[in-house]
């Protein structure tokens, strides 16, 4: 072939091959009826753990086969996304693009926005005790958090409320009673002076002003002060009041009353827990779940940390942050793709004993058995009865560490609608009393105020 | 034998062959290039030019519950109504500026510096350069945790201490977050257009400073007389191209300030896009935003088209 020749096929390769892997890339790989060549029930599933964790994955991998041997009609093809699954942009992207896999993960706070984009089905009729026998054990409270105009859009499978983490050691250390953790903001201010005192650039108490999760934990202190962050109806802003202020005010007083805060603020989830794992947080508000990503993630270790209930102004608490995650059902499954993700909820998700309640497999493994959650069934229901026995026989955790906490319930409450966007104006806030000597507090609530009734008005 | 005859006047002119076969041919020889232009083309209709119609169109809809509905003018309004809309463009603006005063004068001169180097002039290149080879993230959270903290064990902080001077609190004051992101921005970029001036100072005939000193000007006036006139189009055209990177301020809100920064005082207006795209659902006010953004950036383009071509 001559050289003009042979560029010009070459060139016309080029863009044909171009052509059709661009189309090959949009064609769908299943057809509408789920099913694939050998008439089994096919199911993409997504947060299946990343090649990093390996015990996670091989126990994930170990659920799969099983519950195929199981169930030999149906297929479960899992799908890895890294950071979608805890990762609010992320996951936002992933909808955004339509790209979410059949059964999909999301938090409590994404119920509307999932709703928004179209993209969940309404489960409502296929659940039942056939697909998921725990079913009439779940807390009927998770529910009702993926339960919209009667209907219900997702499965609950994790929940958490949140309360006062602290480190034994350094409580020790600044000859505080590491047992009896500060109930009220007036003790967690002393002890927090004390476990500064210790210096070596140790912060007393740690909080969060950046990247949503400073509007996340205002929301939980506000609960804390009986308060809350909208109004009944969720159209209005109601956290500029009296409790809102006292949450600001508490901050301002640690971190400039009492210098007890450390000098980094701006701190967003990562951040604040690095500096756990290194040891240089006294008392920070945070889920029993907290302790684990220390632990794995940020090195720390779990006899240094215990948990006590959330503090409360001047007494016990009126409040606190309950959160959570499901699975979402995409909209557009057959009738028995949707029965088969709901029987690998329930076998993965729902079931003492299994997958992620499989407490035996977990205790030998780097993974926490006995931490106070996660509180999904009811109390008093068999299966409550059953995972928590499984979990007490099998803690790997010493489960005294989180007795305080579990000894004093709060009530716990919800996250409010649209809560991601509120949480990313109320950083605003949180990082003015934490970065501002002069901050005016009474300004900074109110800014944020203008700000989420239109939000809430742009919203609805 | 045929018998030649000149046309009779009735007789028509033959006519010029078709323009449509010139253009064939045209295109039949061009074959090879428009086959390879095509893909770049198909490439950056799917990727570039679909996506900004796509986002265009969306900036008028609003989607609820799977249902995209048109709402004209809706969401610009929404989105000019958000308080943070104007301090976002606040921002940018005072940071354009002032990456325009650092980031553009100051590697004029080291470029310049360099030029007038006899010796280790490449190793000093590869010195400058060194930093635009670092990934941005790298360089970024090496400001974060180690020139930027605000305690006195940071880099910046400890050096202010050992000079007697009052040490900051850097990316956690309202007023220090633009300049300390002008500062990482400029260290990171610098590389580059240093290369680009030495480049073109290496263009500059060498007899036009030789009249210059013979003439009596000095090195300021060799400078804004044979050098800046000399290097005008490439000035013009990295003021342009500064002016268009920095107005897309994102990475360094992003990880300098975790996001919004005290206060808001390191949102940009790309940081509010994602903000409101990716955090706050509203994929449509976040188009709306991109497309006023793509609408000031045209203007700035339009202002150095029309500068160029008039010197031109």
């Amino acid at each position: 072939m001559s050289h003009p020749r042979y560029r010009k096929a070459a060139a016309l390769a080029l863009a044909a091959g171009l052509g059709f892997s661009l189309a090959a890339c949009s064609t769908k790989s299943s057809d509408d009826s789920g099913t694939d060549a050998s008439g089994k029930v096919t199911i993409t599933v997504d947060c299946q753990p990343v090649g990093a964790q390996k015990e996670l994955l091989a126990n994930w991998n170990a659920d799969v086969a099983e519950f195929e041997k199981q169930n030999p009609d149906i297929s479960i093809k899992s799908v890895s996304v890294g950071e979608q699954c805890n990762n609010p942009p992320d996951f936002t992207a992933r909808l955004a693009g339509g790209t979410m896999t059949d059964v999909f993960y999301g938090y409590m706070t994404d119920l509307q926005q999932v709703l928004d984009s179209g993209q969940a089905a309404d489960i409502t009729a296929a659940v039942s005790k056939d697909t998921i026998p725990t079913w009439d054990s779940v807390d009927p409270a998770l529910k009702e958090v993926f339960t919209d105009g009667g209907k219900l859009y997702a499965i609950p499978v994790k929940n958490y409320s949140m309360g006062l983490v602290y480190n034994k050691a350094l409580f020790k250390k600044a000859g505080l009673d590491a047992e009896n953790p500060p109930k009220t903001w007036a003790e967690v201010r002393t002890a927090a002076k004390k476990i500064a005192g210790l210096g070596g650039g140790v912060a007393g108490f740690s909080e969060y002003s950046a990247g949503n999760t400073g509007g996340w934990h205002f929301t939980a202190e506000i609960y804390s002060q009986g308060g809350k962050v909208l109004s009944e109806d969720g159209k209005k802003a109601a956290f500029n009041d009296a409790a809102g202020k006292q949450v600001l005010q508490n901050l301002k007083d640690m971190r400039y009353g009492d210098n007890s805060m450390g000098s980094r603020q701006l701190l967003q989830w990562g951040d604040l827990l690095t500096n756990a794992g290194a040891g240089k947080v006294g008392m920070f508000i945070g889920a029993p779940d907290a302790t684990q990503a220390i632990v794995s993630q940020f090195q720390g270790k779990y006899s240094d940390w215990a948990m006590g209930p959330m503090p409360g102004q001047d007494g016990p608490a009126k409040g606190t942050l309950g959160g959570g995650e499901g699975y979402f059902f995409k909209k557009g499954l057959s009738e028995a793709q949707i029965k088969a993700g709901l029987k690998w909820i329930a076998y993965q998700k729902l079931t003492p004993g299994k997958g992620q309640l499989d407490y035996v497999r977990a205790k030998p493994q780097n993974y926490p058995v006995g931490l106070p959650q996660p509180l999904l069934f009811a109390n008093g229901t068999e299966a409550q009865k059953q995972e928590l026995e499984l979990r007490k026989a099998n803690a790997n955790v010493d489960t005294a560490n989180f007795k305080v906490f579990e000894d004093n319930p709060v009530p716990i409450v919800g996250e409010p609608r649209n809560a991601q966007a509120i949480y990313a104006v109320l950083d605003s806030a949180m990082s003015g009393v934490l970065t501002n000597p002069n901050a005016n507090i009474d300004s900074l609530l109110k800014t944020a105020e203008e700000k989420v009734n239109q939000l809430q008005a742009a919203g609805s | 034998m045929a018998i030649m005859t000149a046309p009779s006047a009735t007789t028509p002119i033959r006519p010029a062959p078709p323009t449509v076969s010139r253009r064939g041919r045209k295109l039949r020889d061009n074959l090879t290039g428009h086959a390879f232009l095509l893909g770049a083309v198909f490439c950056f209709a799917l990727f570039m030019w679909f996506p900004m119609i796509r986002g265009i169109v969306m900036s008028f809809q609003r989607t609820r519950r799977g249902e995209t509905t048109w709402v004209g003018w809706d969401n610009y309004t929404r989105i000019i109504a958000d308080p943070s809309f104007w301090t976002a463009w606040k921002n940018t603006f005072l940071f354009t500026a002032l990456a325009l005063v650092v980031g553009y004068v100051l590697p004029f001169f080291v470029a310049i510096l360099l030029n007038e180097l006899r010796h280790a002039k490449g190793y000093l290149r590869i010195l400058v350069y060194l930093p635009v080879m670092l990934p941005p993230a790298s360089a970024l959270f090496l400001f974060k945790y180690y020139a930027y903290d605000p305690s006195e064990a940071g880099l910046f902080n400890a050096i202010l201490k050992a000079l007697h001077l009052p040490t900051s609190e850097w990316m956690q004051s309202p007023t220090m977050t633009i300049p300390a992101m002008v500062i990482a921005s400029t260290w990171m970029n610098l590389g580059s257009a240093v290369l680009i001036y030495l480049a073109s100072l290496q263009n500059i005939p060498g007899e036009l400073y030789e009249a210059a000193e013979l003439d009596g000007a000095g090195v300021w006036r060799r400078i804004w007389n044979v050098t800046i006139p000399q290097t005008r189009l490439i000035l013009a055209l990295l003021a342009m191209l500064q002016i268009v990177a920095t107005m897309q301020l994102f990475i360094e809100p992003l990880i300098l300030a975790n996001g919004a920064g005290t206060q808001d005082s390191a949102t940009s207006v790309a940081y509010l896009i994602y903000q409101h795209g990716f955090f706050q659902n509203d994929l449509n006010g976040a188009a709306a935003l991109g497309v006023i953004m793509l609408i000031v950036l045209a203007a700035f383009s339009a202002v150095y088209v029309r500068l160029t071509t008039k010197q031109d």
